[in-house]
């Protein structure tokens, strides 16, 4: 596999707690290298190792070993507010990526500033602030009309689009999506789901996004991988994906993994 | 009871709220900014006035020796913060761990100078350092040597100050290391360091505010912050049942917790003109404090119910 990449993952390796009843190998050996501009959709079964992936990417622990390299450079070994100025970071759970006791304009501020160091300049300018109500306009949630509304009295599809906002507004080198509809109700996963693919084309970000919604991995991005058991099974580009259908996907997991693709929360349609 | 008593008791009352209350606004960005309870402040209260104290006897300006309290400050919170951040110790017990460790320190730098090199108790006369900021002598009078207008001046300051800075960039960062850990971090936070600072910052305003103390009352005591964080939420409590309706911009709410304090020694003082004990005011303090601190739990365990009962929740 090339050496280059906007992200190279190199035989990622990690166990949670190891040495005990409750050891768990969760990743074993990941290797995966995404070109710019690639939108890469990421299934699997439970405990396959999706989220962890992401995590590891993210640096929220540190993998035993293996490398990861972004844009070339090693990050294998920086901790997780370091790597956060490359990082968009959208989470499952809509409660994890804003501040709910700061109101909108805050956490679009503190966002804006991803990265950066902060000094003690006042967190937010009156340009930033009209920059953001136009932003927020584009979401057709009403928001840009509650700046100053506390974030923890939103509905958990305006904090999740709020987060997919916050994490491309100073445009990151990788964009992480750890299930972020799963939590969501049909109606407004799509939404989010569509304002996802809208920031992603329109700002040509290189993304990551694990779903456990089968019919949503094909139609989204130009690649798919599956994952089981803390490998990469199967590798999807845009061509096999628009003549793959779920059944098809199913067939080939089966066929990689040697097992039924039993999960009860995957969805099929 | 003499109502005369009692009034002339509280123009004290007040100024003891106020220097109080600048410990309380220091409770109040652990506690409700950073989200974590922080018992060191019973010692560097105390701390505070012990390196005052001693510097003012060995002829510092009062002014500096308030301002090296401070900083002394600064350092207890840090040793909590490295302790709780660097060392993994849950914040509550790195908090008593550093309370503990600095009543020995603060019988030692009471101590600098003497034989025995300890003291429990640094007595600063009014008439012997006239230039000590304030004093309860002047608390009566109408003058401008009232101790109330300098403290009501360093209590509006400090809460510019604090509005400013949480205001700022970095003070933002603080506030969302507090609100979610994750979402600070996945915005290039360190939450470690975060945590520090506002150990450290919290710590600093608790022994300012114990420096003032020891000049206020004409000695310093090692066991004078004894006690303290349960006084410090009292004032926050207070602060936020009366006025947390009226008050929502950020300066306000610091100034509910000053007010918090004054009226907190203000209800003391009557309690005592009443004919309590003395000796039982801390455990009416706590049963308050308790009280308080239980309501919103109770809110909403009274809100589950009646969602349970099928009836709507205004």
């Amino acid at each position: 596999m090339s050496e280059k990449g906007m992200l190279v993952l190199k035989q990622l390796y990690k166990t949670f707690n190891p040495g005990t009843v409750m050891q768990k190998t969760a990743l074993d050996g990941v290797t995966l290298t995404l070109q710019p501009g690639d939108f890469v959709t990421v299934i699997g079964g439970n405990g396959a190792g999706k989220s962890t992936m992401l995590n590891a990417i993210a640096g929220s622990f540190q993998i035993d070993s293996g490398s990861i390299l972004l844009s070339g450079r090693d990050i294998t070994h920086l901790p997780e507010h370091r790597r956060a100025a490359f990082l968009g970071r959208v989470f499952q759970d809509p409660m994890m990526g804003t501040a709910a006791s700061m109101n909108i304009e805050e956490n679009l501020a503190l966002a804006a500033r991803r990265g950066q160091r902060r000094g003690l300049h006042w967190g937010i300018t009156a340009s930033e602030r009209s920059a953001f109500r136009e932003k927020l306009s584009t979401l057709d949630l009403g928001l840009e009309n509650r700046l100053g509304s506390k974030v923890g009295l939103l509905s958990g599809g305006q904090r999740q689009a709020l987060t997919l906002l916050m994490a491309t507004l100073k445009k990151p080198e990788l964009l992480l999506l750890d299930e972020h509809t799963a939590a969501l109700d049909p109606k407004t996963a799509e939404k989010v789901l569509r304002l996802t693919s809208q920031l992603i084309r329109e700002n040509g970000l290189t993304a990551l996004m694990v779903t456990h919604n089968m019919k949503d991995a094909l139609a989204l991005g130009n690649r798919t991988i599956m994952m089981h058991e803390g490998r990469v099974i199967l590798d999807l580009n845009a061509r096999q994906k628009q003549t793959m259908t779920v059944e098809d996907l199913l067939a080939q997991f089966e066929q990689a993994s040697g097992k039924q693709l039993a999960n009860d929360r995957m969805l099929l349609t | 009871m003499n109502i005369t008593q009692l009034l002339n008791q509280l123009p004290g009352a007040a100024a003891q709220g106020l220097i109080w209350g600048i410990m309380a606004i220091g409770v109040y960005i652990t506690f409700r900014i950073l989200d974590t309870a922080d018992l060191t402040v019973d010692g560097s209260f105390a701390t505070g006035g012990a390196v005052a104290a001693i510097l003012i006897t060995s002829g510092v300006h009062p002014l500096l020796a308030t301002a090296i309290a401070f900083l002394a400050g600064l350092l207890a919170g840090l040793i909590t913060g490295v302790l709780h951040t660097g060392m993994g110790i849950p914040a509550i017990l790195a908090g008593i761990l550093t309370q503990l460790a600095l009543y020995s320190i603060n019988l030692r730098i009471q101590g600098l100078g003497t034989d025995l090199g300890s003291r429990a108790n640094v007595p600063l006369s009014i008439n012997k350092y006239k230039n000590m900021l304030v004093s309860l002598r002047n608390v009566g009078s109408f003058s401008i040597e009232n101790p109330i207008w300098l403290m009501l001046l360093i209590t509006v300051v400090l809460i510019g100050i604090m509005y400013w800075f949480f205001g700022t960039e970095y003070g933002c960062g603080l506030r969302a290391v507090g609100s979610n850990q994750q979402m600070a971090r996945a915005q290039g936070i360190s939450t470690g360091r975060g945590k520090i600072v506002g150990l450290m910052i919290s710590n600093g305003l608790v022994a300012f505010s114990g420096a003032l103390m020891a000049q206020y009352q004409g000695f310093s005591d090692v066991s004078m912050g004894r006690g303290a964080i349960v006084i410090g939420l009292a004032a926050v409590i207070i602060g936020e049942v009366i006025f947390g309706k009226l008050f929502r911009n950020f300066a306000l709410k610091l100034l509910a917790v000053s007010l918090g304090a004054i009226i907190y020694y203000l209800v003391i003082q009557v309690v005592l003109w009443l004919g309590l004990n003395t000796d039982d005011l801390k455990l009416l303090t706590a049963l308050v404090v308790a009280l308080f601190l239980a309501m919103p739990y109770w809110k909403s365990h009274m809100a589950a119910r009646r969602m349970k009962g099928g009836k709507p929740v205004v």
